[in-house]
């Protein structure tokens, strides 16, 4: 896959797999960070990856038009609103708990 | 002939058993709420219209088939109820015939006078107006039974039927006694009626296949030669027998049931539990006539069958003559009353049985009897209720000299009982002359020697009941105070008492007749009819000499034969037969292990599964960590698994 990534010119494919990575290193991070803010940057990589496949996409079907982009734009409004909220989460975990370690907030178990 | 060139009561013939189903609604759903003598009005008022609409339709029906021509069946009105497929359709409809226009005079006009007499009877009892709801139910079923066009109708109104006894009967809903009374009258019926569904399926199923476009279910279909002979070909599959044999069997089976031939008898003597009047309704115009006229509805059928007629005249003439021995014992009003029923009845079924399609002269005595019987069992029931009303029991030895106490009871109840045991000029005399004669002129001299015989013991016990009830002087304290019924009770027994003195002039053979003959022989007539009298005669003085003094020669005669008089006043056991039969066969050996299988191995593959569902899940806890990005690793886990089988499949 590294060579063909390396003999072709910059095209969808490269930006497809650029995504992919970003997407896969977002999840990993949603999964694998004890900390809260990780967990939120690890979902703000997945949303990034998601806003640059509209973009990519828009360009590769739909020259002319700017739905893609347009899409981006609120892709990015809404990861900001939802920076807060997860935000404003933490900042009440963090006065119940003394502490933002995801695995600690482990409350509805069976 | 065109419906369009019937007469308007025979176009709308619907309405005589229509009138007490809507006086049904209208009394159980409104009348009884607001006057519980409106009930009794509105009830009465409405079998009254029914009967004169009965009459009307007989009036008309004979105008177009005058008497003494054959009467064809005309069908003035139907509509289709269900419809399976084009060629099976089940019709709800009038059915006008010789013999559907004589029941509907004879249940209209009794039920008439029971539904007048028990104004009177039922004065001040808790539930009148639920008395009269039941009885115009009764009524219409009884109704609908008899003008049914088809087997599925009739068997429907035949449930019916069912169901308005156990309601009747247990209408002493508080009563022990009574509640197990309904209970066994239903449930005897409803296990004969079991056999009379099978017939039918079995019919129709044959019907259907064998009678091309012509409904299976239709009596009209049923009786005609050519699809009877189509179906006499076939066999039905089991052990070889014929179709129309094994069914006319199972017919029968259910007509035995209602009609309390032995051995299903069983329930008819306990059903006395309810109203007395309902006795009257029960075993005189509907219930227990309804398995006899069954059988002549489905004539053609059973004669096409050949031996099934056989065993319709053997169990006939058994019943008739066992009922009318344990008759002779027994002490009750009522229950001498239902034992003659029994046995009146089953003169009705032997002159069936030992008629023919070629000799169908018992059929007409047959329903000559019926038409008689009709009357004076009504009358000797409401006279036995006038009597207990008065005497406040039933026990006949607690009674007599009520002749001076009541005079009109007793004028009304000696008609009866002249009539029932056949003495000229009453009308069971002719009746029963009749079935007498056709049996002897069918060949059948065993049957006809039974009949004999019984027609001996019925005038026995019947002129031992009148004897102990109305002569001599009182036995007891209460029999002393006895007094005259009200107006509105004499007048049904008047009624009923000129009914059944006429009832025997009329010219039935003209009326009723089953094919082309069949009208009433004439040789012979004097012989049977000299014996009848002589056998009636015979019963009564040796009931004279027996009961009309103190009844000490009476309990001298039951001594002597201490262990025969106890087997035959238990009434042969029957009853403790059925318990053992059902209670230490059926209830140890099927339904006890019945029972444990649904508890342990049914009940228990239930238990078994929820078993299995939480020790599974127990087992399982430990996936619940309560960590969101667990939750999250299984979600992402999942869902790359299913990318690939979802791409593996797609190559």
């Amino acid at each position: 896959m590294l060579e063909v990534l390396a003999s072709n010119p910059p095209g969808v494919f490269h930006w497809l797999v650029l995504s992919s990575l970003l997407f896969s290193i977002g999840v990993y991070g949603m999964l694998s960070r004890r900390n809260a803010i990780g967990v939120l940057m690890g979902v703000e990589l997945a949303l990034n990856s998601g806003a640059l496949n509209f973009v990519l996409f828009n360009r590769l079907l739909a020259p002319a038009t700017v739905d893609g982009e347009v899409m981006s734009i609120f892709i990015v409004t809404v990861a900001a609103a939802e920076a807060v909220v997860g935000m404003a989460i933490f900042v009440l975990l963090f006065k119940q708990m003394k502490t933002v370690d995801m695995t600690q907030a482990s409350q509805m178990r069976h | 002939m065109q419906n369009a060139d019937l007469s308007f009561i025979l176009r709308n013939s619907w309405l005589v058993p229509a009138l007490p189903l809507f006086s049904f609604a209208v009394v159980a759903l409104f009348a009884r709420r607001f006057s519980e003598k409106a009930a009794g009005v509105v009830a009465t008022a409405s079998v009254f219209g029914s009967a004169v609409a009965a009459g009307l339709v007989a009036r008309d029906y004979f105008r177009i088939f005058p008497p003494g021509t054959d009467g064809q069946a005309l069908v003035p009105w139907s509509i289709e109820w269900l419809r399976y497929q084009d060629r099976l359709s089940i019709t709800v409809g009038v059915l006008v015939d010789p013999i559907s226009v004589l029941l509907m005079v004879v249940v209209t006009t009794v039920s008439f006078l029971v539904h007048l007499y028990s104004t009177g009877y039922m004065r001040g009892e808790r539930g009148y107006g639920r008395y009269f709801a039941f009885l115009n139910l009764f009524t219409f079923s009884m109704l609908g039974l008899v003008v049914a066009s088809n087997i599925l109708q009739m068997y429907m109104c035949w449930e019916l039927v069912g169901l308005s006894s156990f309601l009747l009967i247990g209408f002493y809903y508080s009563r022990p006694a009574a509640v197990a009374a309904s209970k066994k009258a239903f449930i005897v019926t409803r296990f004969a009626d079991l056999g009379f569904f099978i017939g039918i399926i079995l019919l129709g199923y044959h019907g259907f296949n064998l009678l091309d476009g012509q409904h299976p279910f239709d009596f009209i279909t049923l009786s005609s030669p050519a699809s009877l002979e189509k179906l006499a070909g076939a066999t039905s599959g089991f052990l070889g027998v014929g179709l129309l044999p094994l069914a006319a069997v199972l017919v029968f089976m259910g007509a035995a049931g209602k009609s309390a031939m032995f051995p299903l008898h069983i329930w008819l003597p306990d059903a006395m539990e309810g109203p007395t009047p309902v006795s009257a309704l029960i075993h005189a115009a509907t219930m227990v006539v309804a398995g006899v006229y069954l059988v002549a509805r489905m004539f053609g059928v059973f004669a096409a069958a050949g031996d099934a007629l056989l065993l319709v005249a053997y169990v006939g003439a058994f019943t008739c003559f066992f009922a009318a021995v344990i008759a002779c014992t027994q002490d009750d009003v009522k229950r001498v009353l239902a034992f003659s029923t029994l046995s009146q009845i089953g003169y009705m079924m032997f002159a069936l049985g030992v008629s023919s399609a070629a000799h169908p002269m018992g059929y007409t005595a047959s329903m000559f009897h019926l038409f008689t019987h009709a009357f004076f069992k009504a009358l000797l029931f409401l006279g036995a209720g006038a009597v207990i009303h008065a005497t406040h029991t039933s026990e006949i030895w607690k009674m007599g000299g009520l002749r001076r106490k009541m005079p009109l009871t007793h004028a009304t109840f000696l008609v009866a009982t002249l009539s029932i045991a056949g003495i000229w000029p009453f009308s069971g005399f002719f009746s029963k002359d009749e079935i007498l004669l056709s049996a002897l002129a069918s060949g059948h001299h065993g049957v006809f020697a039974i009949g004999l015989l019984t027609a001996g013991l019925t005038a026995f016990y019947m002129f031992r009941l009148y004897f102990l009830v109305f002569s001599g002087f009182p036995r007891d304290e209460q029999a002393g105070h006895a007094h005259e019924a009200p107006l509105v009770m004499l007048i049904p027994l008047v009624a009923l008492a000129i009914l059944s003195v006429l009832a025997g002039w009329v010219p039935f053979s003209d009326f009723v007749r089953f094919g082309g003959g069949g009208g009433f022989h004439e040789e012979g007539h004097a012989l049977v009819a000299a014996l009848g009298t002589v056998a009636a005669l015979l019963g009564i003085g040796f009931s004279w000499f027996l009961y009309a003094g103190k009844g000490t020669r009476a309990e001298a005669l039951a001594a002597r034969f201490g262990a025969l008089h106890l087997v035959v006043k238990h009434k042969f056991y029957i009853d403790e037969i059925y318990l053992f039969i059902t209670h230490k066969i059926i209830f140890r050996c099927i339904a006890a292990p019945v029972a444990w299988f649904d508890r342990n191995v049914v009940d228990g593959g239930v238990n078994l599964s929820g078993w299995c569902a939480r020790v599974s899940s127990r087992g399982l806890t430990f996936l619940q960590t309560g960590q969101a990005q667990a939750y999250g690793a299984w979600l992402v886990g999942g869902s790359i698994i299913v990318l690939l089988v979802a791409w593996a499949a797609r190559l």
